[in-house]
Protein backbone atom coordinates (compact mmCIF):
# COMPACT_ATOMS: atom_id res chain seq x y z
CA UNK A 1 0.00 0.00 0.00
CA UNK A 2 3.01 2.25 0.35
CA UNK A 3 3.40 2.76 -3.40
CA UNK A 4 0.02 4.50 -3.77
CA UNK A 5 0.06 8.29 -3.53
CA UNK A 6 -2.57 9.36 -1.02
CA UNK A 7 -4.38 12.63 -1.77
CA UNK A 8 -6.12 13.00 1.58
CA UNK A 9 -6.39 11.28 4.96
CA UNK A 10 -9.58 10.92 7.03
CA UNK A 11 -9.65 9.63 10.59
CA UNK A 12 -13.06 8.27 11.60
CA UNK A 13 -11.90 6.36 14.66
CA UNK A 14 -13.94 8.67 16.92
CA UNK A 15 -17.15 8.34 14.89
CA UNK A 16 -20.02 5.89 15.25
CA UNK A 17 -22.39 4.47 12.63
CA UNK A 18 -23.82 6.03 10.50
CA UNK A 19 -21.43 8.99 10.79
CA UNK A 20 -18.47 6.76 9.92
CA UNK A 21 -19.68 6.36 6.36
CA UNK A 22 -21.33 9.79 6.14
CA UNK A 23 -17.99 11.50 6.87
CA UNK A 24 -16.20 9.22 4.41
CA UNK A 25 -18.78 9.97 1.74
CA UNK A 26 -18.62 13.73 2.34
CA UNK A 27 -14.83 13.66 2.09
CA UNK A 28 -14.96 11.66 -1.14
CA UNK A 29 -17.42 14.17 -2.59
CA UNK A 30 -14.75 16.86 -2.36
CA UNK A 31 -12.34 14.69 -4.36
CA UNK A 32 -11.97 13.76 -8.04
CA UNK A 33 -12.52 10.27 -9.49
CA UNK A 34 -9.29 8.31 -9.43
CA UNK A 35 -7.91 10.20 -6.41
CA UNK A 36 -7.00 8.26 -3.28
CA UNK A 37 -8.32 8.75 0.24
CA UNK A 38 -6.78 7.05 3.23
CA UNK A 39 -9.47 6.22 5.80
CA UNK A 40 -8.44 5.29 9.33
CA UNK A 41 -11.15 3.34 11.14
CA UNK A 42 -11.68 1.02 14.08
CA UNK A 43 -12.22 -2.67 14.16
CA UNK A 44 -15.74 -4.08 14.55
CA UNK A 45 -18.88 -2.28 13.38
CA UNK A 46 -17.15 0.42 11.25
CA UNK A 47 -15.16 -2.27 9.51
CA UNK A 48 -18.30 -4.26 8.70
CA UNK A 49 -20.11 -1.27 7.25
CA UNK A 50 -17.64 1.18 5.71
CA UNK A 51 -15.93 -1.17 3.20
CA UNK A 52 -19.32 -2.64 2.22
CA UNK A 53 -20.85 0.82 1.64
CA UNK A 54 -17.80 2.02 -0.29
CA UNK A 55 -18.07 -0.97 -2.64
CA UNK A 56 -21.82 -0.45 -3.05
CA UNK A 57 -21.25 3.17 -4.08
CA UNK A 58 -18.73 2.23 -6.73
CA UNK A 59 -15.47 3.11 -4.98
CA UNK A 60 -12.53 0.74 -4.86
CA UNK A 61 -10.45 -0.30 -1.88
CA UNK A 62 -6.98 -0.59 -3.36
CA UNK A 63 -4.94 -1.00 -0.21
CA UNK A 64 -5.30 -1.98 3.43
CA UNK A 65 -3.12 -2.02 6.50
CA UNK A 66 -3.87 -3.23 10.00
CA UNK A 67 -2.36 -1.45 12.99
CA UNK A 68 -3.50 -2.91 16.30
CA UNK A 69 -7.26 -2.53 16.37
CA UNK A 70 -7.21 0.11 13.62
CA UNK A 71 -7.35 -0.33 9.90
CA UNK A 72 -6.13 2.00 7.17
CA UNK A 73 -8.04 1.70 3.89
CA UNK A 74 -6.81 3.33 0.68
CA UNK A 75 -9.94 4.18 -1.27
CA UNK A 76 -9.88 5.07 -4.94
CA UNK A 77 -12.80 7.34 -5.72
CA UNK A 78 -15.15 5.87 -8.34
CA UNK A 79 -16.76 7.72 -11.24
CA UNK B 1 -61.44 -4.83 35.82
CA UNK B 2 -62.30 -7.96 33.94
CA UNK B 3 -65.34 -7.85 31.72
CA UNK B 4 -66.85 -10.19 29.19
CA UNK B 5 -68.36 -10.26 25.73
CA UNK B 6 -71.85 -8.85 25.83
CA UNK B 7 -73.00 -11.80 23.74
CA UNK B 8 -72.07 -15.41 24.22
CA UNK B 9 -69.30 -16.62 21.90
CA UNK B 10 -71.64 -19.23 20.44
CA UNK B 11 -74.07 -16.57 19.31
CA UNK B 12 -74.83 -16.23 15.63
CA UNK B 13 -75.56 -13.32 13.37
CA UNK B 14 -76.86 -13.16 9.82
CA UNK B 15 -74.31 -11.76 7.43
CA UNK B 16 -74.58 -11.08 3.72
CA UNK B 17 -70.93 -11.69 2.88
CA UNK B 18 -69.22 -15.07 2.42
CA UNK B 19 -66.28 -15.79 4.75
CA UNK B 20 -63.56 -18.37 4.21
CA UNK B 21 -65.16 -21.78 3.62
CA UNK B 22 -68.69 -20.52 4.39
CA UNK B 23 -71.31 -18.83 2.27
CA UNK B 24 -73.27 -15.81 3.43
CA UNK B 25 -76.05 -16.55 5.90
CA UNK B 26 -76.40 -17.19 9.59
CA UNK B 27 -72.85 -17.63 10.89
CA UNK B 28 -71.49 -18.17 14.36
CA UNK B 29 -68.94 -15.81 15.87
CA UNK B 30 -66.37 -18.58 15.52
CA UNK B 31 -67.07 -18.96 11.80
CA UNK B 32 -66.71 -15.24 11.41
CA UNK B 33 -63.48 -15.17 13.39
CA UNK B 34 -62.16 -17.89 11.12
CA UNK B 35 -62.91 -15.62 8.18
CA UNK B 36 -61.09 -12.64 9.64
CA UNK B 37 -64.09 -10.92 11.25
CA UNK B 38 -63.29 -10.96 14.95
CA UNK B 39 -65.95 -10.28 17.59
CA UNK B 40 -65.24 -7.34 19.88
CA UNK B 41 -66.46 -6.77 23.42
CA UNK B 42 -68.90 -4.19 22.11
CA UNK B 43 -72.32 -5.36 20.89
CA UNK B 44 -72.50 -5.94 17.12
CA UNK B 45 -68.94 -4.69 16.63
CA UNK B 46 -66.22 -6.67 14.93
CA UNK B 47 -62.58 -6.13 13.97
CA UNK B 48 -61.91 -6.78 10.30
CA UNK B 49 -58.45 -8.20 9.69
CA UNK B 50 -56.96 -7.13 6.36
CA UNK B 51 -54.41 -9.40 4.75
CA UNK B 52 -50.97 -7.77 4.40
CA UNK B 53 -48.56 -10.57 3.38
CA UNK B 54 -45.06 -9.92 4.66
CA UNK B 55 -46.07 -6.48 5.89
CA UNK B 56 -45.92 -5.03 2.39
CA UNK B 57 -48.92 -2.77 1.87
CA UNK B 58 -49.25 -1.07 -1.52
CA UNK B 59 -50.27 2.60 -1.21
CA UNK B 60 -53.41 1.93 -3.23
CA UNK B 61 -54.60 -0.64 -0.68
CA UNK B 62 -53.49 1.50 2.25
CA UNK B 63 -55.63 4.39 1.00
CA UNK B 64 -58.61 2.10 0.52
CA UNK B 65 -58.25 0.65 4.01
CA UNK B 66 -58.10 4.20 5.40
CA UNK B 67 -61.21 5.16 3.46
CA UNK B 68 -63.14 2.09 4.64
CA UNK B 69 -61.98 2.47 8.24
CA UNK B 70 -63.05 6.08 8.32
CA UNK B 71 -66.45 5.21 6.90
CA UNK B 72 -67.29 2.03 8.84
CA UNK B 73 -64.79 1.80 11.70
CA UNK B 74 -63.20 4.07 14.25
CA UNK B 75 -60.57 6.79 13.86
CA UNK B 76 -57.64 4.40 13.82
CA UNK B 77 -56.48 1.03 12.54
CA UNK B 78 -54.45 -1.50 14.49
CA UNK B 79 -51.25 -3.07 13.13
CA UNK B 80 -51.33 -6.65 14.37
CA UNK B 81 -48.27 -8.47 15.64
CA UNK B 82 -48.40 -10.51 12.40
CA UNK B 83 -48.30 -7.45 10.16
CA UNK B 84 -52.01 -7.40 9.31
CA UNK B 85 -53.92 -4.13 9.36
CA UNK B 86 -57.06 -4.48 11.47
CA UNK B 87 -60.10 -2.20 11.24
CA UNK B 88 -61.87 -2.20 14.60
CA UNK B 89 -65.46 -1.18 15.40
CA UNK B 90 -67.10 -2.44 12.22
CA UNK B 91 -70.81 -3.22 12.67
CA UNK B 92 -71.62 -6.66 11.22
CA UNK B 93 -74.47 -5.16 9.21
CA UNK B 94 -71.78 -3.46 7.12
CA UNK B 95 -69.64 -6.52 6.36
CA UNK B 96 -70.80 -6.77 2.76
CA UNK B 97 -70.05 -3.11 2.08
CA UNK B 98 -66.67 -3.32 3.81
CA UNK B 99 -65.67 -6.44 1.84
CA UNK B 100 -66.91 -4.99 -1.45
CA UNK B 101 -65.19 -1.66 -0.98
CA UNK B 102 -61.92 -3.27 0.12
CA UNK B 103 -62.01 -5.51 -2.95
CA UNK B 104 -62.09 -2.42 -5.18
CA UNK B 105 -58.39 -2.14 -4.31
CA UNK B 106 -57.99 -5.95 -4.33
CA UNK B 107 -57.60 -5.85 -0.55
CA UNK B 108 -58.53 -9.20 0.96
CA UNK B 109 -59.73 -10.05 4.45
CA UNK B 110 -57.32 -12.40 6.25
CA UNK B 111 -58.15 -15.39 8.41
CA UNK B 112 -57.94 -16.80 11.88
CA UNK B 113 -58.44 -20.33 13.17
CA UNK B 114 -56.86 -23.70 12.34
CA UNK B 115 -55.23 -23.05 8.98
CA UNK B 116 -52.17 -21.79 7.18
CA UNK B 117 -51.94 -18.10 8.03
CA UNK B 118 -50.66 -15.16 6.04
CA UNK B 119 -46.84 -15.34 6.13
CA UNK B 120 -44.87 -12.60 7.86
CA UNK B 121 -41.53 -11.40 6.56
CA UNK B 122 -38.80 -8.79 6.72
CA UNK B 123 -38.19 -6.52 3.74
CA UNK B 124 -35.69 -8.99 2.27
CA UNK B 125 -32.83 -8.66 -0.18
CA UNK B 126 -34.53 -6.19 -2.54
CA UNK B 127 -33.31 -3.17 -0.58
CA UNK B 128 -32.29 -4.28 2.91
CA UNK B 129 -28.46 -4.23 3.07
CA UNK B 130 -28.39 -7.39 5.21
CA UNK B 131 -30.95 -9.31 3.15
CA UNK B 132 -29.80 -12.57 1.60
CA UNK B 133 -33.08 -13.97 0.30
CA UNK B 134 -36.16 -12.69 -1.52
CA UNK B 135 -38.46 -12.92 1.48
CA UNK B 136 -41.14 -10.76 -0.13
CA UNK B 137 -41.28 -12.81 -3.34
CA UNK B 138 -41.55 -16.04 -1.35
CA UNK B 139 -44.18 -14.58 0.96
CA UNK B 140 -46.36 -13.74 -2.02
CA UNK B 141 -45.85 -17.16 -3.57
CA UNK B 142 -46.62 -19.01 -0.33
CA UNK B 143 -49.63 -16.85 0.47
CA UNK B 144 -51.12 -17.31 -3.00
CA UNK B 145 -50.61 -21.07 -2.86
CA UNK B 146 -51.27 -22.00 0.76
CA UNK B 147 -53.27 -19.28 2.51
CA UNK B 148 -56.27 -20.78 4.29
CA UNK B 149 -55.25 -24.44 3.86
CA UNK B 150 -56.86 -26.32 6.75
CA UNK B 151 -54.74 -27.80 9.52
CA UNK B 152 -55.21 -29.22 13.02
CA UNK B 153 -54.46 -25.86 14.54
CA UNK B 154 -53.00 -22.54 13.46
CA UNK B 155 -49.99 -22.83 11.18
CA UNK B 156 -47.73 -19.81 11.06
CA UNK B 157 -44.95 -19.27 8.57
CA UNK B 158 -42.39 -16.52 8.18
CA UNK B 159 -39.40 -15.51 6.10
CA UNK B 160 -36.28 -13.81 7.43
CA UNK B 161 -33.67 -12.59 4.99
CA UNK B 162 -30.64 -13.15 7.23
CA UNK B 163 -29.55 -14.65 10.58
CA UNK B 164 -30.57 -11.49 12.47
CA UNK B 165 -33.98 -13.16 12.06
CA UNK B 166 -36.30 -10.17 12.42
CA UNK B 167 -39.19 -12.38 11.28
CA UNK B 168 -38.57 -14.69 14.27
CA UNK B 169 -38.28 -17.93 12.30
CA UNK B 170 -37.51 -19.87 15.48
CA UNK B 171 -41.00 -19.03 16.83
CA UNK B 172 -43.00 -20.20 13.79
CA UNK B 173 -44.64 -23.51 12.99
CA UNK B 174 -42.52 -23.58 9.83
CA UNK B 175 -40.19 -20.84 8.66
CA UNK B 176 -37.29 -20.02 6.40
CA UNK B 177 -34.21 -17.88 7.02
CA UNK B 178 -31.87 -16.70 4.25
CA UNK B 179 -28.27 -17.94 4.37
CA UNK B 180 -25.15 -17.79 2.21
CA UNK B 181 -22.19 -20.11 2.46
CA UNK B 182 -18.98 -18.08 2.05
CA UNK B 183 -16.26 -19.41 -0.24
CA UNK B 184 -12.71 -18.14 -0.26
CA UNK B 185 -10.62 -17.75 -3.42
CA UNK B 186 -6.97 -17.77 -2.46
CA UNK B 187 -5.61 -16.02 -5.56
CA UNK B 188 -7.72 -12.90 -4.94
CA UNK B 189 -6.81 -12.60 -1.26
CA UNK B 190 -4.31 -9.93 -0.22
CA UNK B 191 -4.20 -11.02 3.43
CA UNK B 192 -5.64 -7.68 4.62
CA UNK B 193 -7.33 -9.26 7.66
CA UNK B 194 -10.54 -7.26 7.22
CA UNK B 195 -12.75 -10.38 7.05
CA UNK B 196 -11.41 -11.72 10.33
CA UNK B 197 -12.27 -8.41 12.00
CA UNK B 198 -15.63 -8.09 10.26
CA UNK B 199 -16.84 -11.54 11.33
CA UNK B 200 -19.01 -11.25 14.43
CA UNK B 201 -19.00 -14.96 15.19
CA UNK B 202 -15.25 -15.56 15.49
CA UNK B 203 -15.60 -17.94 12.55
CA UNK B 204 -12.66 -16.37 10.69
CA UNK B 205 -9.21 -16.02 12.20
CA UNK B 206 -6.34 -14.35 10.37
CA UNK B 207 -3.11 -16.23 9.85
CA UNK B 208 -0.47 -14.54 12.05
CA UNK B 209 2.03 -14.23 9.19
CA UNK B 210 0.11 -14.13 5.90
CA UNK B 211 -3.10 -12.51 7.17
CA UNK B 212 -5.07 -15.04 5.16
CA UNK B 213 -8.33 -16.25 6.67
CA UNK B 214 -8.73 -19.51 8.56
CA UNK B 215 -12.41 -20.47 8.39
CA UNK B 216 -14.22 -22.30 11.21
CA UNK B 217 -17.42 -23.47 9.58
CA UNK B 218 -19.00 -24.71 12.82
CA UNK B 219 -19.17 -21.12 14.08
CA UNK B 220 -20.43 -19.57 10.82
CA UNK B 221 -24.01 -18.25 10.74
CA UNK B 222 -23.88 -17.72 6.96
CA UNK B 223 -24.58 -13.97 7.22
CA UNK B 224 -22.18 -12.90 4.41
CA UNK B 225 -20.50 -10.12 6.41
CA UNK B 226 -17.14 -11.44 5.19
CA UNK B 227 -18.26 -11.33 1.56
CA UNK B 228 -19.51 -7.77 1.91
CA UNK B 229 -16.44 -6.55 3.78
CA UNK B 230 -13.79 -8.11 1.53
CA UNK B 231 -12.15 -5.36 -0.58
CA UNK B 232 -10.91 -7.75 -3.28
CA UNK B 233 -13.85 -10.16 -3.76
CA UNK B 234 -11.78 -13.03 -2.37
CA UNK B 235 -14.84 -14.10 -0.34
CA UNK B 236 -17.70 -14.98 -2.68
CA UNK B 237 -21.17 -16.49 -2.34
CA UNK B 238 -21.15 -20.27 -2.44
CA UNK B 239 -24.39 -22.15 -2.00
CA UNK B 240 -27.27 -19.90 -1.00
CA UNK B 241 -30.70 -20.75 0.31
CA UNK B 242 -32.70 -21.07 3.49
CA UNK B 243 -32.28 -22.51 6.94
CA UNK B 244 -35.56 -24.34 7.72
CA UNK B 245 -37.00 -24.21 11.25
CA UNK B 246 -40.01 -26.17 12.44
CA UNK B 247 -42.20 -26.49 15.51
CA UNK B 248 -41.72 -23.10 17.12
CA UNK B 249 -44.55 -21.15 18.67
CA UNK B 250 -45.20 -18.36 21.10
CA UNK B 251 -48.03 -18.08 23.60
CA UNK B 252 -48.06 -19.02 27.26
CA UNK B 253 -45.70 -21.93 26.71
CA UNK B 254 -43.45 -21.07 23.78
CA UNK B 255 -41.32 -23.54 21.83
CA UNK B 256 -38.07 -22.81 20.09
CA UNK B 257 -38.26 -24.32 16.60
CA UNK B 258 -35.72 -26.89 15.43
CA UNK B 259 -33.42 -26.52 12.43
CA UNK B 260 -34.27 -29.43 10.12
CA UNK B 261 -32.58 -28.45 6.85
CA UNK B 262 -29.92 -26.05 5.61
CA UNK B 263 -29.57 -24.28 2.26
CA UNK B 264 -32.83 -25.42 0.69
CA UNK B 265 -33.58 -23.45 -2.46
CA UNK B 266 -36.47 -21.10 -3.22
CA UNK B 267 -37.88 -23.82 -5.48
CA UNK B 268 -37.91 -26.29 -2.57
CA UNK B 269 -40.08 -24.04 -0.39
CA UNK B 270 -43.57 -24.91 -1.74
CA UNK B 271 -42.89 -28.65 -1.58
CA UNK B 272 -41.56 -28.33 1.98
CA UNK B 273 -44.74 -26.56 3.11
CA UNK B 274 -46.99 -29.00 1.27
CA UNK B 275 -45.28 -32.12 2.65
CA UNK B 276 -45.11 -30.65 6.16
CA UNK B 277 -48.82 -29.77 6.25
CA UNK B 278 -49.60 -33.25 4.88
CA UNK B 279 -47.57 -34.87 7.69
CA UNK B 280 -49.08 -32.54 10.29
CA UNK B 281 -52.67 -33.27 9.28
CA UNK B 282 -52.05 -37.01 9.08
CA UNK B 283 -50.37 -37.36 12.47
CA UNK B 284 -52.54 -34.86 14.29
CA UNK B 285 -55.77 -36.75 13.58
CA UNK B 286 -57.82 -37.35 16.71
CA UNK B 287 -55.56 -35.15 18.82
CA UNK B 288 -57.74 -32.05 18.73
CA UNK B 289 -56.18 -28.66 18.33
CA UNK B 290 -52.53 -29.58 18.44
CA UNK B 291 -49.67 -27.44 17.16
CA UNK B 292 -47.03 -29.12 15.02
CA UNK B 293 -44.38 -28.36 17.67
CA UNK B 294 -46.34 -30.28 20.32
CA UNK B 295 -46.72 -33.17 17.91
CA UNK B 296 -43.01 -33.19 17.10
CA UNK B 297 -42.17 -33.43 20.79
CA UNK B 298 -43.95 -36.77 21.05
CA UNK B 299 -41.79 -39.92 21.03
CA UNK B 300 -40.49 -40.82 17.56
CA UNK B 301 -42.27 -37.99 15.79
CA UNK B 302 -39.14 -36.07 14.78
CA UNK B 303 -37.89 -39.21 13.02
CA UNK B 304 -41.27 -39.71 11.38
CA UNK B 305 -41.24 -36.13 10.11
CA UNK B 306 -37.68 -36.39 8.76
CA UNK B 307 -38.65 -39.63 7.01
CA UNK B 308 -41.59 -37.85 5.35
CA UNK B 309 -39.31 -34.99 4.25
CA UNK B 310 -36.30 -36.97 3.02
CA UNK B 311 -37.22 -36.72 -0.67
CA UNK B 312 -37.64 -32.95 -0.39
CA UNK B 313 -34.74 -32.11 1.94
CA UNK B 314 -32.38 -34.66 0.30
CA UNK B 315 -28.76 -33.88 1.25
CA UNK B 316 -29.87 -30.62 2.85
CA UNK B 317 -31.50 -32.43 5.78
CA UNK B 318 -29.96 -31.95 9.21
CA UNK B 319 -28.90 -35.26 10.74
CA UNK B 320 -30.94 -36.30 13.82
CA UNK B 321 -32.50 -32.92 14.61
CA UNK B 322 -33.69 -32.34 18.17
CA UNK B 323 -37.41 -31.82 18.88
CA UNK B 324 -38.63 -28.25 19.47
CA UNK B 325 -37.57 -26.98 22.87
CA UNK B 326 -40.04 -25.70 25.44
CA UNK B 327 -39.12 -22.28 26.82
CA UNK B 328 -40.42 -21.22 30.21
CA UNK B 329 -41.33 -17.54 30.17
CA UNK B 330 -43.46 -17.68 33.32
CA UNK B 331 -40.65 -17.47 35.84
Amino acid sequence: MSDIKVDAVLDITNEVCPMTFVKTKLKLETMEPGQHLEVVLCDGEPLRNVPRSLKEEGHKIVGTKKEGNRFHLIVEKGM
Amino acid sequence: MLDHYIEDEKDKVEVTVPVIGKSAGVLSFNDLKTGGYIKQRQKDKFTVRCMVPGGRLPIKKMKKIAEVAEKYGADYVHISIRQSVEIPYVDYHNFDKVAAELSEADQKVASCGPRVRVPTACSGCEYNPNGLSDTQGLTKLVNDKFFGAECNHKFKTSFSGCPIDCARTSEMDLAFQGAVFPEWEEEKCTGCRICASACQEDAIHDHPETGEPIFYQDKCLYCADCIRACPTEAWVSGKTGHIVRIGGKHGRHPFKGSVVAKFVSDQDVPAIIEKTVEWYNKHGVGKGRIRIGTLLREEGMMQSYMEQMKDVFKDKAVKDPKPPLEINIQE
